[in-house]
């Protein structure tokens, strides 16, 4: 089994699209949604939801008022100041928690000397299994402000993987979120190749080569894709060079072509829309699996 | 005045309506860049750094002298980031939230703070802008606290301008806590929508007042103006796609510098916040404490 990550550090250089189009031409993949902040995959490969599940994770303090004696611990001891006090006029100050500071460390619960605080578990999102005409997709809703996303991207993946082995597919294909840090940690940990999407620009190769730091890190085999090429042809022969000396190899470049978005808004994976972005796509999914065929028997005889 | 810049998708154009914005104002600005995984506002602004410090973060340490075995650290602890095997606890450093629990409920005063670092923030300056940056260190997983620290950097009086991190979750709140107006940069595509349509129920949840600019607007899409409309949200700008614009942006260049008629755009821009800001100050009330990191 095979599990390809696509990830970017700069938000918005394409993923989502990309993903979309090498889950079709997969053939047969569990498909996974790690961007679980703002999750777009769905637009393009219509799900039907199959089972839907609420992420729970950690907890917050919730303040009971009749019990509390507005001593001021709570407020004193939390070092992520969710504390506020109301003061009011002849009366002793109203203590409540912010839930959206609370880091739910439970400290103020612990040392509430009433204990007037409560600690109940907290629903942070739901996730979901879905069939598409490319295969399984599980994929999952953050709810907003909150915290755990990490958790989330790890429940997803995790459900993709026991998806594809129980119907023996070959690839697992993770739409990772951008940025480098927790979620996307938690999304390229364990894959076997991890696919960075740049677009020619300054911000994208300052980004980019972070990104390389980051899988270097974890040890993942990476293959660079240059979308939209032609907006900077100069920064895209500085990115192909750097990455090459960086050891990342390139998968291949992605014309600047309308039928992108064309594909976008009628809600199918670019590579069903066709154009020159569409064969673009094709010559990269050649490119992975002839990277994965050079990654997979050298780990055969390790194991 | 605090304005945020955020979006739910990335690569919208937060980062270019931020440093145009600051870059047009006539007035001297602070400029706080809080997408600490991917800063990219030094790029556009090429800023005199001045001062580099190094940020950290609490974690435990245990004197293996004091130590009873009790368990208590553990037992407190909600990240699992000290874990007690009935001798001395095992500390994982990069799990620790910083939260200080463990010492607290230590019976035999065992435990004491050491600091890791994390990230850095550097400060300097460009023109009339005075410019603040955290930069995550790559492996790391906690990004809010580095937010919060650059957000130390907001003052009293004048204007800051907050280049936020994509998304929804806990760092998009850390950076637009307590703003007193927030940008929310969309693009007119469905994924554009999609996203945006998050960032608004986000700003609803934590009551504050924003608008929308509508990036690379052109005559194909038109679903983010009418959600905007129908929803009642401001649209503050449409930034024309142009090619010019996208050419500028890949090389770093300042749109206000670099494409004609963008100046007048991001000075429209300026005007029209400050006007939006004033019209609807309901969601601006509240706590006004300075926003305090936890180191």
């Amino acid at each position: 089994m095979k599990e390809m990550v696509v990830i970017s550090g700069k938000g918005g250089t394409g993923k989502t699209s990309l993903t979309a189009s090498l889950a079709s031409l997969s053939g047969a993949s569990a498909i996974a949604d790690c961007d679980v902040d703002a999750s777009d995959l769905h637009l393009v490969l219509s799900p039907e939801v199959q089972r839907l599940e609420s992420f729970k994770s950690g907890h917050e303090a919730v303040i009971r008022q009749d019990d509390c004696i507005a001593c001021g611990t709570c407020m004193e001891k939390c070092r992520f100041n969710a504390v506020h006090e109301a003061r009011r006029y002849g009366r002793p100050s109203l203590f409540k928690i912010d839930p959206l500071s609370c880091e739910g460390c439970g400290v103020c619960v612990r040392l509430c000397p009433e204990k007037a605080i409560d600690f109940p578990e907290r629903t942070c999102g739901q996730w979901m299994v879905s069939e598409t005409r490319y295969g399984p997709l599980v994929h999952a809703r953050l709810a907003i402000g909150a915290e755990n996303s990490g958790k989330l991207v790890s429940i997803v993946k995790n459900e993709a993987r026991r998806i594809a082995k129980e119907r023996d597919l070959p690839w697992i294909i993770v739409d990772g979120p951008p940025g480098i840090a927790c979620p996307v940690i938690a999304s390229i940990t364990g894959a076997s190749l991890a696919l960075v999407v740049v677009e020619p620009t300054l911000s994208g190769k300052h980004d980019m080569e972070r990104v390389f730091e980051l899988t270097k890190h974890f040890d993942i085999p990476t293959l660079v894709v240059i979308n939209k090429w032609e907006i900077n042809p100069g920064i895209a022969g500085e990115i192909e060079r750097g990455a090459t000396s960086a050891g990342v190899p390139l998968a291949g470049k992605i014309s600047y072509d309308n039928s992108v978005t064309a594909a976008q808004i009628k809600g199918i994976p670019v590579v069903e829309y066709g154009g020159p972005a569409a064969r673009d796509i094709r010559e990269i999914w050649h490119a992975i699996e002839r990277r994965m065929e050079s990654i997979e028997k050298p780990s055969v005889i390790e194991v | 005045m605090i304005l945020a810049v955020a979006s739910g998708k990335g690569g919208t154009g937060k980062t270019t309506v931020a440093v145009n914005l600051a870059a047009c104002l006539p007035e001297p600005v602070r400029l706080l860049d809080c997408d600490v995984e991917e800063p990219n506002c030094h790029i556009f602004l090429k800023p005199e750094i001045h001062s580099s410090e190094r940020f950290t973060l609490p974690f435990p340490t245990v004197d293996d002298n004091r130590c009873n075995g009790c368990g208590e650290c553990s037992r407190i602890c909600e990240y699992n980031a000290i874990v007690s095997l009935k001798s001395k606890p095992l500390v994982f450093p990069e799990l620790c939230h910083g939260c200080g629990g463990c010492v607290e409920v230590c019976p035999e005063k065992a435990i004491t703070e050491s600091r890791r670092e994390i990230g850095t923030i550097r400060s300097g300056t460009w023109r009339h802008v005075a410019f603040v940056e955290g930069l995550l260190d790559v492996g790391q997983t906690l990004s809010p606290p580095l937010i919060r620290a650059v957000k130390q950097h907001v003052g009293t009086g004048g204007i800051t301008v907050i280049d936020c991190p994509p998304g929804t979750s806990c760092p998009v709140i850390a950076a637009v806590h307590k703003s007193d107006y927030v940008v929310l940069v969309s693009e007119s595509s469905p994924f554009g929508l999609h996203d945006l349509a998050l960032a608004v129920d986000t700003m609803r949840k934590l009551d504050l007042n924003f608008g929308v600019v509508i990036n690379r607007a052109g005559p194909m899409d038109h679903r983010v103006a009418d959600y905007c409309r129908k929803e009642r949200i401001p649209i503050l700008m449409e930034i024309p796609d142009e090619r010019k614009a996208a050419e500028a942006y890949s090389r770093g260049l300042l749109l206000i510098e670099s494409v004609p008629g963008f100046r007048k755009l991001f000075e429209n821009l300026y005007r029209r916040i400050l006007s939006e800001s004033r019209r609807n100050p309901g969601s601006m009330q509240g706590d006004r404490r300075d926003v305090e990191g936890i180191a």
